[in-house]
């Protein structure tokens, strides 16, 4: 919705978020529901409520759960059968300078303050500990802003007596904290107040008045920057920033002026604006973001353009190069198919209101801010935060070379006659294991992301990940592709739970039984693939495996489910093609499958050494 | 701008922060007479009264502000 598009009216929002909630929910039905506990140290009441808005944008329906009044330690802490019954997904810890208890008083000798530190550090890390054995999920947990006032002046940060000095340390401990631990994030109000105004941010009157931690006015910005880092926790993030040419990433008409006089580079203030945005846009590729181009015109200007020695993204850098003269919506299309990613993945950066409100209405589900005037562009893309960086991964930065070898793979199948014959001379190589360690955010992250080869479309956090991976009545694997042209990484996920046939009544509701027992029938809770690895033989590769663990452990029947979406039509007949005999069909259209492991199973695949 | 013009913003603006067309603000609407108004929804309703006017109340005017007659005459004062 336009009014939650960053640059939103912060204003305009809180007064009218009755309507626009009633607005968000009618819009849409595929929500993601989510459980969200918020345990504040401060009031909390509108975060919530401004936070519910821009998750429900994000297509996530939250549940949330309020601890009272600065309760947050407590809540943690101390048994509490609420929360544990509230099972949350997430758990938000909203503390402010406001908490911080044990400043040091300017007569403390540095060890003193030493020990302080240390204290009120230990008073979070507890919480945050307790966190990880009682609940396991992910933790999103405030840093802290600068106060509104300082006593040593512009030496606040130079003396360890002074408060900045020990929030800026506090801070640190905190970040390393995160950088050690999986599933905890920072949300990063010391930036957000400083981007707001840190004395707007501060105005005291809202925290003796209503105890505040910010500004009423603050509260979307706040809900907005924290509801980035809550998507991006669910897979939510989008995954390409489309890009148009002419005056959006260089100055002047590429087709009309000649590549040597575009406005790009050091010479005229507007060429250095270029510069900049050029290498913000090249910096995106280093964090996973795919790059593409959706421009009006000759392909061979395009290129050229890209081509200009003071430009800083060039054409390899893209995955996709559209520049043609078609409408630009077909070419948004067609650049979603040409990736295999959902138009909703995709961000449009063109600086045509026209052209953006084209593409919003034909190619609905992208993205196209409002992006404004050359030198709001960083802005703009920035804070929209459509990319935030939760873990970045290995597979991340690696993204775009992956995109780049799928389309080397497919420019030699043109050039095979047999598809088999093909699939050989990829060389492919499948790493096919139980969950481990070094994987466990990756498999989380498949659950999160992946709605069309997803049998179950079931959701999952790093946390439930490690708990199947540690329980005995679970068969896990996940699958890794390489081939001559490149490492796919983990690319299929695969969970199955032993059990007996009375289990199927509860598969049926799309439930799953509270406990395992170790029978000899496997029910497939998951099975999904990135469409990346479409037709590779990796779903063989991944039944093959599957079948062996089932023989290991005396497991002689697997079950398998589908329960269709939106958006997993491709598998609706998938258990078929492996062979599966369905033995059942619901009237809401979930289809149940039987596989009677034969003696003398052949192995599916035959093109993947594993 | 008039007392009458400040009493139809403020309609509008309880309108809206309450989601409710029906409601008609006078001198002695106070919090008892709007069911959502509490304590919570009262620092949203300061916040948008603040911007429909574009003026700011301190501390001690929203402590002793007892009913919607005093909040105009706030208004008025400040924005003359």
């Amino acid at each position: 919705m336009r009014e939650l598009e960053y640059p939103f009216d912060g204003e305009l929002i809180l007064k009218k978020s009755k309507k626009i909630k009633r607005a968000l929910v009618e819009e849409r039905t595929d929500f993601l529901e989510k459980r969200i506990a918020v345990l504040g140290g401060s009031t909390t009441h509108d975060i919530i409520r401004i936070l519910e808005l821009f998750l429900l944008e994000q297509g996530i329906r939250p549940v949330f759960y309020e601890s009272e009044y600065a309760r947050y330690w407590q809540d943690v802490m101390f048994d509490n059968p609420l929360l544990v019954e509230f099972a949350p997904d997430l758990i938000f810890i909203h503390t402010s300078n406001r908490n911080v208890t044990a400043y040091p008083s300017m007569q403390d000798p540095p060890e003193r303050v030493e020990e302080l530190l240390s204290e009120q550090f230990a008073h979070f890390r507890v919480m945050w500990e307790k966190i990880a054995d009682t609940y396991r999920c992910p933790v999103i947990q405030n840093n802290f802003e600068y106060p509104f006032y300082r006593l040593l002046g512009n030496q606040e940060a130079v003396y360890v007596q002074g408060r900045i000095s020990f929030l800026n340390r506090l801070n640190e401990k905190f970040y390393q904290y995160a950088r050690e631990h999986e599933d905890f994030y920072i949300h990063d109000i010391n930036y957000l107040s400083a981007s707001y105004g840190l004395d707007s941010w501060a105005d005291p009157l809202y925290w003796h008045m209503y105890k505040y931690a910010c500004c009423m006015q603050a509260v979307p910005a706040f809900a907005h920057n924290l509801s980035k880092v809550v998507k991006a926790v669910f897979g939510k993030n989008k995954k390409a920033l489309v890009l148009d040419l002419d005056n959006t990433l260089w100055g002047g008409v590429v087709g009309d002026d000649g590549p040597e006089n575009l406005e790009i580079g050091q010479e005229t203030p507007m060429g250095q604006v270029y510069a900049e945005f050029q290498g913000y846009v090249r910096a995106q590729k280093e964090i996973g973001v795919m790059l593409a181009v959706n421009s009006k015109n000759e392909y061979d200007n395009a290129i050229a353009g890209l081509n200009h020695p003071e430009g800083t993204v060039k054409p390899e850098d893209f995955v996709a190069i559209r520049a043609n003269w078609e409408p630009k919506s077909s070419n948004m299309t067609a650049i979603a198919q040409e990736l295999n990613i959902l138009p909703d993945s995709l961000v449009f950066a063109d600086d045509n209101p026209a052209e953006r409100e084209i593409v919003r209405a034909q190619t609905p589900g992208v993205t196209a801010p409002e992006i404004g005037t050359p030198e709001q562009y960083i802005r703009v893309l920035d804070h929209g935060g459509f990319f935030e960086v939760t873990t970045l991964s290995e597979d991340d930065r690696k993204r775009s070379e992956m995109y780049r070898a799928n389309r080397e793979r497919s420019r030699q199948q043109e050039q095979f006659a047999d598809y088999h014959e093909y699939l050989l001379s990829l060389e492919m190589k499948g790493i096919i294991r139980p969950f481990e360690a070094v994987y466990m955010a990756r498999i989380a992250q498949l659950t999160n992301k992946s709605n069309q080869f997803n049998l179950t479309t079931r959701r999952y956090t790093q946390s439930d990940i490690e708990a199947f991976a540690a329980d005995g009545a679970y068969i896990t694997r996940y699958g890794k592709l390489v081939d001559k042209f490149g490492d796919n990484g983990v690319v299929s996920v695969v969970i199955g739970r032993r059990g007996t046939m009375e289990d199927v009544a509860v598969y049926r509701q799309g439930e799953r039984p509270p406990s395992g027992t170790e029978g000899d029938v496997l029910h497939l809770e998951l099975w999904l693939m990135s469409c990346r690895v479409l037709k590779r033989d990796m779903e063989y590769a991944m039944m093959d495996s599957v079948v062996e663990a089932c023989r290991s452990c005396g497991v002689g029947t697997v079950m398998g489910y589908y329960y269709p979406t939106a958006k997993n039509a491709m598998v609706k007949a998938f258990y078929h093609e492996m062979g599966f005999e369905k033995t059942e069909e619901t009237d809401t259209g979930v289809t149940i499958w039987r596989f009677r492991i034969p003696d003398d199973y052949q192995k599916k695949n035959t093109t993947i050494s594993v | 701008m008039g007392r009458e013009e400040v009493f139809a913003k403020l309609n509008e603006v309880f309108r809206d922060v309450f989601d409710d067309e029906e409601i008609t603000v006078t001198d002695a609407t106070t919090a008892d007479d709007i069911e959502e108004w509490d304590s919570l929804e009262h620092i949203n309703l300061l916040a948008a009264v603040e911007q429909e006017f574009g003026m700011k109340f301190n501390m001690g005017q929203v402590v002793s502000m007892k009913n919607v007659g005093e909040m105009a005459d706030i208004i008025l004062a400040q924005i003359g």
